[in-house]
């Protein structure tokens, strides 16, 4: 009987290392979920974070780079201090928040860094450089913020951040991660394929505790990150900075344009806020206070605010009606004050002079001979048809709809349609008598500081302009920047008919705005009040200079400030001197600009 | 002068280069185990493990060619001596020995220390085979029985107020040697059926199913046999005794100490606490199976060597096997393990007097507890239980009571020529 039992036992075995080798196979070669959890556990994939590309001002002056901050790390396991008084001195901190510090450290990791003096500036950095090595478990870890050497130009510039979930949803390349700093506004925000580089990946092993292990497979799967593009842009650092210093304590815009080029000069929306302020760990606090202040710093006016064009807009209409031959040089109408409020000045006014006297009864004579061209017999149909084709040739102006400057969050503007007043007073149940308001750019108009300045930039060029932008050279080379910023955009009108609208304008500034005159440097200019039902009108300003070769357009609103006479032909005029000439020879009219007392 | 009791020709060579293999296999995953790319260290360096493990396996030659030198009569003759002597020291242990973690495994002066728990079980097979040499022995009777389990039970009680469970658990392999001398095949059947119904029980949450099983279980074997009412009443009581365990066994399970509890809830359920108790667990299933076919290489490996795997280099040695050398280097290694148990049933059955073929059945049931228990508790068939693999784990005591549990039967197997034989 006992003789099968050896062979039983023989099965037994064989049967357990069965058991065994397939139990094996099953988490060994069909089962390949462990393989993944191994790599959980044991590698770990550290992002190699590229340094942002670098903003430049037209000149080569720096507007922004990445400032290395310095975290001073603790390791409790290999942390000790033999003489502390020293070590405080040294360190400049106190014993409680050496000691808080520590405690804090040890509490979330014996073995692992925690920081114990947060952004530590370069200079106390080299102080205390030379003392880690007496300590052992410190080391410095570098990180880098976003910096600015002069705080202006925080709207154009933007600000950068970390990811939201929404764009990481977006993502669909899944470049960006959790955590990731993205441009948010501004350059930072439209150049961010540019600026942000590419990210370089270490898998580096680590043991149970998280402690480095070295390098996986010698670096094999390791890419190294490629640094952000240098960005050069077309914003004057002096200039804007100048123009800063005007707005300090108003509201309102500026924005100076390079005429032949569409570059924007300088770019200054009022209240601005120090760029510095939007970067590293306070960023959020900083945001939401910023965010809730009633003057509203962090709203870009130059492409955000919209206000109706007024008088400016008059220029507009005169070189649709010269173009379509509505108007001629010699036209003459009279100041027939009972069509609309005027000023005073000699009457009746050729086209000349009611640019020079912004002679509102003008406008409104000429507008209905824009628009009612006796194309229908019915005076509605002939409305709303010359309504519509005046809009077509406003709309080349680069009014009503968004420019498409480099950064995001630009308005249009409105201009209005027949489909508007359809709606407001029901079709052909409006008439000119209705719109006539639009004349003399007012009524249910809007266009942005942008927009005015590109206006300006029409003027100076005799009917083109380039989209206004600002970026010059992607890695130093002018040619990457986006194509439509190379295109010549024609508004439809000949240039044979903008010497007497330039002659008008440089003439104007004698009559409305005296003090924006400069001596041998002609400015054309044209004043304009933009209404406001809500207090003091807005004072604005549009110029360009010099008169026979264009150097700069520019367009300031002040908010508030009552008749564009004042306010903004003064700042405009102190800019376009500092950017022509570098230098202010009125040192009175700064004064006065400074004081921002216009309103008497 | 009587002649040399050296039989070199008569050595088993095969059962000594599989052993040669293993240790020689296991020496060099034990260097895989601490083995720490940023340092560097040779495998001979004696600041490290392996360097000490050859330590061990020097020692353990040492020992080899005074077991191979030795007159074969002597194990028997000692046998009783020997026996009574790891008895001595395991009744010493627990007062002089050194307490590590509640446990006092080991005794010893100085760095010189050995676990008397490893050592008794070759003592224990010496004693067996000497009770049971006797030709009248017959396991089916109760007396010897007894006796039987006596020896076996005296050093597992003393072993078991160590306390060490894992290694008192070895000793029930035992019973494999029991199986090849006579013990009936009831106990086993009886054994197998309480063994399958504490794992069910466990398992499985709604007792009902476990209700419902035994019952036409029952029924069935009524139905089998002849209608006696003897018979029914003993299966309806056997059920119903069945039935009663199968719902007491989860309150039997809550009054174990929780450490053991939880090593045998976490069988059911490794997810029940992957960071605590599951930890092991988890963490060596990880190691061995992410090494897939191949393996990831001799030193290679990332789970075993930055200290996923708790006690790497001793009870879960395993898992830098399984990892650095996948399925493949286990199959090897598996395979090895089964030729050289193989080998030693063949040696065993060739054996012409009963004391040498009990004494290597005993040498069988212990190697294959081992290599069963180790290996399943590394992929998650077993709960945790401390037992090293034969010849691989790292480790003195250990290394040195297999090679002389080993030897002691490869030198009787050398000498069986001069043995009378006395086979029942």
């Amino acid at each position: 009987m006992n003789d099968q039992r050896p062979v039983v036992i023989l099965i037994f075995i064989f049967l357990i290392g069965a058991v065994l080798l397939t139990k094996l196979f099953m988490i060994q070669v069909v089962d390949d979920s462990f393989m993944k959890k191994a790599e959980r556990n044991a590698i770990q994939r550290v992002v190699d974070h590229p340094y942002r590309g670098l903003i430049y001002d037209r000149n080569g002056k720096l507007l922004v780079y990445n400032n290395p901050i310095f975290d001073l790390m603790v390791v409790p396991k290999e942390f000790h201090v033999k003489d502390t008084t020293r070590f405080l001195e040294l360190f400049g901190i106190t014993k409680e928040h050496l000691i808080e510090s520590y405690n804090a450290a040890r509490k979330y990791s014996w073995v692992k860094p925690s920081p114990m003096i947060k952004q530590i500036s370069t200079t106390d950095f080299a102080k205390i450089q030379d003392f880690l090595i007496d300590y052992p478990g410190l080391f410095i870890m570098t990180r880098s913020v976003r910096s600015y050497p002069e705080p202006i130009a925080a709207h154009a510039l933007g600000y950068i951040g970390e990811i939201s979930a929404g764009q990481l949803e977006r993502d669909t390349l899944k470049y960006y991660s959790q955590g990731d700093y993205v441009g948010l506004s501004g350059i930072e925000r439209y150049y961010e394929k540019e600026l942000r580089g590419v990210k370089g990946v270490k898998y580096k092993m680590v043991n149970v505790r998280g402690i480095d292990k070295g390098p996986f497979k010698d670096g094999e799967y390791d890419t190294a990150s490629v640094a952000g593009i240098n960005l050069t842009s077309t914003i004057d650092r002096e200039l804007q900075m100048y123009g800063e210093m005007l707005m300090q304590g108003k509201t309102g815009s500026v924005v100076a344009i390079e005429p032949k080029t569409g570059e924007i000069l300088a770019m200054i929306s009022a209240p601005f806020y120090d760029p510095n302020q939007l970067t590293g760990s306070d960023f959020g606090k900083t945001y939401t206070r910023l965010n809730r202040l009633e003057t509203k710093p962090l709203f870009n006016r130059p492409i955000m605010a919209m206000y109706p064009p007024g008088s400016i807009f008059k220029i507009v209409q005169s070189l649709i009606g010269l173009q379509d031959g509505i108007l001629v040089p010699e036209t003459t109408f009279a100041c027939n004050r009972s069509l609309v409020a005027c000023h005073n000045h000699p009457s009746p006014v050729n086209l000349f002079g009611a640019i020079r006297n912004s002679c509102n009864p003008y406008y409104h004579q000429a507008f209905r001979k824009i628009i009612n061209r006796e194309v229908s017999s019915n005076t509605f149909k002939d409305t709303e048809i010359g309504l519509n084709d005046w809009r077509d040739k406003v709309l080349k102006f680069g009014l009503g709809s968004a420019l498409g400057v480099d950064i995001v969050g630009e308005k249009g503007g409105d201009i209005p349609s027949s489909k508007l007043y359809n709606r407001i007073y029901g079709e052909g149940r409006w008439k000119y008598s209705t719109i006539y308001s639009l004349s003399i750019g007012q009524g249910e108009m809007l266009v942005t500081p942008l927009q005015m300045a590109n206006l300006a930039a029409i003027f100076a060029n005799k009917g083109y302009y380039y989209t206004p932008h600002l970026i010059k050279a992607v890695d130093g080379d002018p040619s990457k920047i986006p194509a439509q910023y190379r295109y010549k955009n024609e508004v439809g009108v000949d240039a044979r008919h903008f010497d007497l609208i330039q002659n008008a304008m440089a003439e104007a500034l004698y009559g409305t705005a005296n003090r924006a005159v400069i001596k041998d440097l002609v400015i054309a200019g044209k004043t304009g009040t933009a209404q406001n039902p809500h207090g003091e009108d807005h004072s604005v300003f549009v110029a360009f200079a010099p008169k026979d070769d264009p150097k700069i357009a520019i367009a300031v609103y002040v908010e508030n400030a009552g008749w564009g006479g004042r306010a903004a032909a003064s700042t405009a005029s102190l800019m376009i001197e500092k950017y022509i000439k570098g230098e202010i020879t009125r040192p009175a009219l700064q004064e006065y600009v400074l004081a921002g007392n216009f309103i008497y | 002068m009587r002649e040399s009791d050296i039989h070199i020709n008569r050595v088993d060579w095969v059962t000594v280069l599989l052993y040669f293999a293993l240790v020689m296999i296991g020496w060099f995953n034990i260097y895989a185990a601490v083995y720490d790319g940023q340092a560097e260290k040779s495998i001979f360096d004696f600041s490290i493990n392996s360097g000490m493990q050859l330590v061990w396996i020097f020692t353990a030659i040492a020992l080899i060619t005074v077991i191979m030198v030795a007159d074969h009569r002597l194990f028997e003759n000692l046998s009783i001596i020997i026996y009574l002597i790891f008895i001595g020291i395991l009744i010493v242990t627990p007062f002089f020995g050194k307490e590590v973690n509640g446990q006092t495994l080991s005794i010893g002066f100085g760095s010189f220390r050995i676990q008397p728990g490893e050592f008794a079980k070759f003592a224990t097979a010496l004693a067996l085979a000497k009770i049971m040499e006797r030709p009248t022995f017959d396991l089916s009777k109760t007396k010897n029985q007894l006796v039987a389990f006596g020896v076996l039970m005296l050093p597992v009680l003393l072993i078991l107020l160590q306390p060490d469970t894992g290694t008192a658990m070895v000793y029930f392999s035992f019973l494999i040697m029991f199986y090849r001398e006579g013990l009936p095949q009831r106990y086993y059947i009886l054994g197998l059926g309480f063994i399958a119904l504490s794992l069910l029980s466990l398992g499985i949450k709604e007792n009902i199913y476990i209700v419902f099983g035994i019952t036409a279980l029952v029924i069935f074997l009524i139905l089998l046999g002849k209608k006696s009412w003897q018979r029914i009443v003993a299966f309806s009581l056997i059920g119903l005794g069945a039935i009663a365990y199968s719902y007491s066994i989860d309150f039997v399970v809550s009054k174990l100490p929780e450490h053991q509890q939880n090593r045998i809830m976490v069988l059911f359920n490794p997810d029940l606490d992957p960071l605590g108790v599951g930890w092991n667990v988890t963490q060596s299933k990880i190691a061995i199976g992410s090494g897939g076919l191949w393996g990831k290489g001799y030193l290679q490996g990332t789970q075993t060597k930055f200290d996923f795997v708790p006690e790497q280099h001793t009870d879960f040695i395993f898992c830098t096997l399984g990892e650095e050398f996948g399925w493949i280097g286990s199959l090897v290694v598996i395979l090895l393990f089964l030729a050289i148990l193989y080998r030693l049933v063949v040696m065993a059955e060739r054996q012409k007097t009963r004391f040498s073929r009990i004494y290597g059945y005993s040498v069988i049931s212990i190697l294959l507890f081992h290599f069963m228990i180790n290996i399943a508790m590394t992929i998650g068939l077993f709960p945790v239980v401390g037992i090293p693999l034969p010849f691989f784990s790292y480790g003195g005591s250990s290394l040195w009571s297999f090679t002389v549990l080993l030897f002691i039967f490869i030198k009787l197997d050398s000498s069986r020529a001069q043995q009378l034989g006395r086979i029942n």
